[in-house]
């Protein structure tokens, strides 16, 4: 057996599954935020349920709209704090919250070897920690909250497999718009990507993680890493514990095989209007862009406000950019100020905004108007994601974001260094 | 059951922000979705469209995000039923579960905008009166079908857990 499939038969009280195979099975955590939490609760309400089935198995992280924008927004997390307090889940207050992605594994709520569902798509990024978690609906949440279980069809996995060494800034995010760019953003539609290889292994966590937050960007039902001595290191030092380390079997049936060679990857740019226009930054040529954002649950990690404060470090960002930049959680924030990269953006023109998808999906802290060209180190580049219908967001790793930034064009960053 | 009403054609990889952008999302109040559904490919349609009408659609409909928001739109205008050749995975679990019928079919490539077509789902066919042609769907294997007889997840979820 896969990995994935590992996982999903421990889970579902079996010996052997099988793709295509509908199970139940037991899930050791769900999560909901501000946006999918008041429908699953709604739900939850309606069906007459006077219980959870395990409140420290239950997550409600409200991190899409807040510090709440309006006062709908407002009145979505009060269902989520009501909830919380009325039958003892989880719940992260202002102050406390993160985007949830960069939040659970740091609180240590995720060791490998779990079955994480979440209603949120991006919910994939957990298999970097060599757990199987999916992004569900609200009323696959509301079933969890009552039953602690949720209907799988267990998918065929497609391994990819990665051999050469990076390049200079080159890193998770320009792995993963690649490979998506090979596959397109259905290519791994129903499927487990499971993405192994040399390269992954020499991956900090904060890479993988951006590996597989983005599986969803090409229809993956989950990604997943099998997990090392790096995955061990984070997850004993976040949660005291490690959970159980599964592998794919040697004679483990896999649907395809994708070999890819790290090696020749440049930093790459996703154009709009779908993650698989992604193409070398060196490709784009005078596209002037309006906006930066650096930040999101794809690359909202210290190791990516690193990367973006070593190419602004004593330069000025362009007169008419507007270059935003979202620690991902207060830890994340507190680290950056502790190393001084809060002090590098600030100089350099930058506003730091507190933990919050915000823009990422066009809520606030950072609205595109008509016409209006961002670059951004998020995950989704549709129409009007991050704002009016008629502007246009690409995507990129942070080093590339910063020297956009910099230089008023979509840039190569050693356009910024030289 | 069946369904009959006029098809309004879609492209691929048509997403959940198209579906239902997230400006909206501070809302779970259907009839506000319903009356954004589609409006940014395709303003005013809630207000073209009649109940019964269908959204007929190619590849991957429903990629993106995991907002149920998005098939509680859809089925918030009256759409009874959208097909398309293929889901995009959450979009179709969101759909079983809260029951809006969902047709995974090629028959997609027989069916011009503004067909009238039925839709027959005890035979699992599809007729389009407006050419004549005639398809047939597969059914939903039995696991599926339980949740969908049962009028979508919560309610299987009340008969086999809460009672």
């Amino acid at each position: 057996m896969t990995i994935t499939e590992k996982i999903l038969a421990i889970h579902a009280g079996q010996k052997e599954v099988v793709p295509s195979q509908f199970i139940e099975a037991d899930v050791d955590l769900v999560l909901a935020n501000d946006i999918t939490g008041p429908l699953a609760i709604e739900e939850f309400e309606r069906s007459g349920a006077k219980k959870v089935f395990d409140p420290s198995k239950i997550v409600l992280v409200p991190d899409h709209f807040t510090p709440c924008k309006d006062i709908k927004s407002a009145e979505m997390v009060k269902v989520l704090r009501n909830f919380a307090r009325r039958y003892g889940t989880r719940f992260y207050e202002i102050g406390k919250v993160g985007i949830e992605h960069a939040l659970l594994p740091e609180e240590g709520l995720v060791l490998a070897g779990n079955l994480v569902i979440g209603a949120d798509s991006h919910t994939c990024t957990y298999g970097a920690l060599g757990a199987f978690s999916t992004g569900v609906g609200s009323t696959d949440v509301a079933a969890a909250f009552i039953t602690g279980k949720v209907w799988l069809k267990v998918p065929p996995t497609i391994r990819f497999i990665y051999t050469g060494k990076c390049g200079k800034f080159v890193g998770g995010k320009d792995i993963i718009l690649y490979t998506i760019a090979r596959i397109g953003v259905d290519g791994a539609r129903y499927r487990a990507m499971e993405f192994c290889g040399e390269t992954i292994r020499n991956l900090s966590m904060d890479d993988r993680f951006t590996i597989c937050n983005m599986a969803i960007e090409a229809g993956g039902k989950n990604g997943i890493i099998e997990p090392d001595g790096i995955t061990e290191e984070f997850l004993l030092s976040a949660a005291k514990a490690k959970g159980i380390f599964y592998s794919s079997d040697n004679d483990a049936k896999y649907e395809n095989i994708i070999e890819i060679d790290a090696g020749v990857i440049s930093p790459q740019v996703a154009a709009p209007h779908l993650p698989s226009n992604s193409k070398s930054v060196y490709e784009f040529s005078d596209i002037k862009i309006d906006q930066v954002v650096i930040g999101s649950c794809t690359n909202g990690r210290i190791s990516d406000l690193r990367k973006a404060a070593m190419i602004a470090k004593g330069r000025y960002v362009h007169s008419e950019v507007r270059t935003i930049i979202i620690p991902a959680t207060q830890k994340i924030y507190r680290q950056a100020l502790r190393e001084g990269l809060i002090d590098i953006f600030v100089e350099a023109g930058c506003v730091i905004s507190p933990p919050t998808c915000g823009p990422c999906l066009g809520g606030h802290m950072g609205v595109l108007a008509k016409g209006e060209v961002v670059i951004a180190t998020t995950n989704r580049n549709f129409i009007g994601r991050m704002g009016h219908p008629e502007s246009f967001v690409y995507l990129s790793n942070p080093e590339v974001a910063m020297a956009s930034a910099i230089k008023g064009k979509i840039s190569h960053p050693d356009e910024v260094l030289k | 059951m069946k369904v009959k009403g006029k098809s309004w054609k879609f492209g691929d990889h048509i997403n959940t922000d198209d579906i239902i952008a997230a400006r909206y999302l501070n809302t779970t109040d259907i009839n506000e979705l319903a009356s954004h559904c589609m409006e940014t490919i395709f303003p005013d349609f809630s207000k073209k469209i009649s109940k019964q009408d269908i959204i007929v659609a190619g590849e991957n409909f429903g990629c993106g995000s995991s907002r149920e928001h998005a098939p509680i739109a859809i089925k918030g205008c009256g759409i009874s039923v959208v097909i398309a050749k293929s889901f995009a995975r959450i979009f179709f679990r969101n759909a079983i579960n809260i029951g809006l019928p969902i047709i995974e079919t090629d028959f997609v490539e027989k069916i011009s905008q503004h067909d009238i077509l039925e839709v027959d789902f005890d035979q699992g066919v599809i007729i389009n009166i407006s050419n004549g042609e005639k398809g047939e769907f597969f059914k939903y294997p039995e696991f599926l079908q339980q949740i969908i007889k049962s009028g979508g997840l919560m309610s299987w979820v009340k008969e086999k857990y809460i009672r």
